[in-house]
This record gives C-alpha cells, sequence and structure tokens, in this order.
C-alpha cells in the first residue's frame, strides 16, 4: 500500500484537455488552405519568370500580400499543428519529445515572421 | 510526473502494410515536405524583401536543375496533400470508411495528384528551363 495520496497518484495520468481543440482547428487551417494554397501555386505558375522586377512587382500587389499573409501564417499553423501529431506518436522519450517539439515552434515563428515581414515590407514599399 | 510507463497504441510494425496504410504515411511525409517548402517560399520571399543583389543569388539556385526538382518535389508533395487532406476531411466526416470506399477514394487521390502535378509542372516548366 502506498502513502502517495489519490491526487498524487493520477496526476500526470490524464488528458492534456487539448485534443478536441487541437482536431478542431488543425481541420478549420486545412480547409482554409486548400483555395489559399491553390491561389499561390496557380499564381506563381502563372508568372512570366522569376526575374527580380516581376517577382517583387507580383509580391507588391496588394491583393497578393493579402494572400500572401493569410498563407504564411494558415500554413504555419497547420504545419506546427501537423508537425506536434507526429512528434508525438514517433518521439516516445518525455525529454527529447518537449525538445523536438519547442525546436519546430522556434522554426515556425521565425520562418512565418521572416515571411510575413518580407511581404509586408514589400507592400508597403510599393505603395511610396 | 508519473513513474510507470503509461500504456501505448499498438504501432506501425504490428499492421499488415496495407495499400491505404501507405496513403496516410504518404500524407504524413508530404506534410513534413511541406514544412520544409513553407521555410523555403519564406526565405525566398525574405530574399525578395532584402532587394536584387541577395534575390540574384538564391534565383541562381532556384533556376538551377537541382533547384527545379526541389520545386517538382514540392508541386507533388502539394497536390498529394491537398487531395489526400481532402479525403482526409470526408472521412472525418464519416463518409467513405469503408473498405472498398476507402481503397477506391485513395486511387481516385493518387491519380488526381499525378495528373494536377503533371499539369502544374509543364506550366512552370519554361521557369527552370530560362535562366
Amino acid at each position: 500500500m502506498s502513502l502517495k495520496s489519490p491526487l498524487g497518484r493520477v496526476l500526470g495520468l490524464g488528458t492534456g484537455r487539448g485534443a478536441t481543440h487541437h482536431f478542431w482547428v488543425q481541420r478549420v487551417s486545412a480547409v482554409a488552405l486548400v483555395p489559399l494554397g491553390i491561389w499561390l501555386l496557380v499564381s506563381l505558375a502563372a508568372l512570366p519568370d522569376l526575374a527580380y522586377g516581376t517577382a517583387r512587382a507580383w509580391a507588391g500587389e496588394f491583393g497578393h500580400a493579402i494572400a500572401l499573409v493569410l498563407v504564411i501564417a494558415t500554413a504555419a499553423y497547420h504545419s506546427l499543428l501537423g508537425v506536434q501529431v507526429i512528434v508525438e506518436d514517433y518521439v516516445p522519450q518525455p525529454g527529447r519529445k518537449v525538445v523536438v517539439l519547442v525546436a519546430s515552434t522556434f522554426v515556425h515563428v521565425a520562418a512565418a515572421a521572416a515571411g510575413l515581414l518580407a511581404v509586408i515590407k514589400m507592400a508597403l514599399g510599393s505603395a511610396a | 510526473m508519473a513513474t510507470r510507463s503509461r500504456p501505448l497504441s499498438p504501432h506501425l510494425q504490428v499492421y499488415r502494410p496495407m495499400y491505404t496504410m501507405a496513403l496516410s504515411m504518404t500524407h504524413r511525409l508530404t506534410g513534413l515536405g511541406l514544412t520544409l517548402g513553407l521555410v523555403l517560399l519564406c526565405a525566398w520571399l525574405a530574399a525578395l524583401a532584402a532587394g536584387p543583389s541577395t534575390y540574384g543569388k538564391l534565383r541562381s539556385v532556384v533556376v538551377s536543375p537541382l533547384g527545379f526538382l526541389v520545386i517538382a518535389a514540392y508541386v507533388v508533395a502539394f497536390w498529394y496533400h491537398l487531395c489526400a487532406g481532402l479525403r482526409h476531411l470526408r472521412h472525418d466526416l464519416g463518409h467513405g470508411l469503408e473498405r472498398a470506399s476507402a481503397r477506391r477514394s485513395g486511387l481516385v487521390v493518387v491519380v488526381a495528384a499525378l495528373a494536377l502535378s503533371g499539369l502544374t509542372l509543364a506550366a512552370l516548366w519554361h521557369l527552370g528551363g530560362r535562366p
């Protein structure tokens, strides 16, 4: 018979309470990415070339900038959620799992920050 | 923290390999690939915002044969993940989960992904071909 309190015995054994929300936002972001992703691919494929002037004019257009902001933010969120699921499935060691998840978060936030700031800079720059 | 090890769900190796399992694994793998693609897209946009000289260095890589190969892989991963994702959304709604139906929709996903990738790459060909 353990002297551990009933509460001490069950702590850490329950669910994280975030699973339903995780499931839902992963699917909502997936639905959003269907039109956004297709727009990005078609819009890029329609460019006559990838010369600096062409690409810069494309990214500087206000409508394109809005769509790019939406794509980057939604894709980064969706990707972060997806990588989390894979890591939780294949990295069983608790310590290593946390390290990989935090590293994934940093990479996603850093990529999104760079992409979003670049888009905003080009959108505002072309107006001047 | 609990010291006793928690029960784990059965893992991949206990299942007989199946065609539909391969589809699901490909969905995850292409998802990981698209994560890398998102990082590359953001790097491309950052280089574009940085100016012509930075962009020029990156562009010579993008239009190289290796760059086109990466773009091609990105395009295939994109269409596969999109088509398979729509199939999964349909499954989440409770439709098409019977064995025959799941196998059929899986084939539709593969054919659609390959066809859409082919169309996109044909449209993108000139970007790789012209320096």
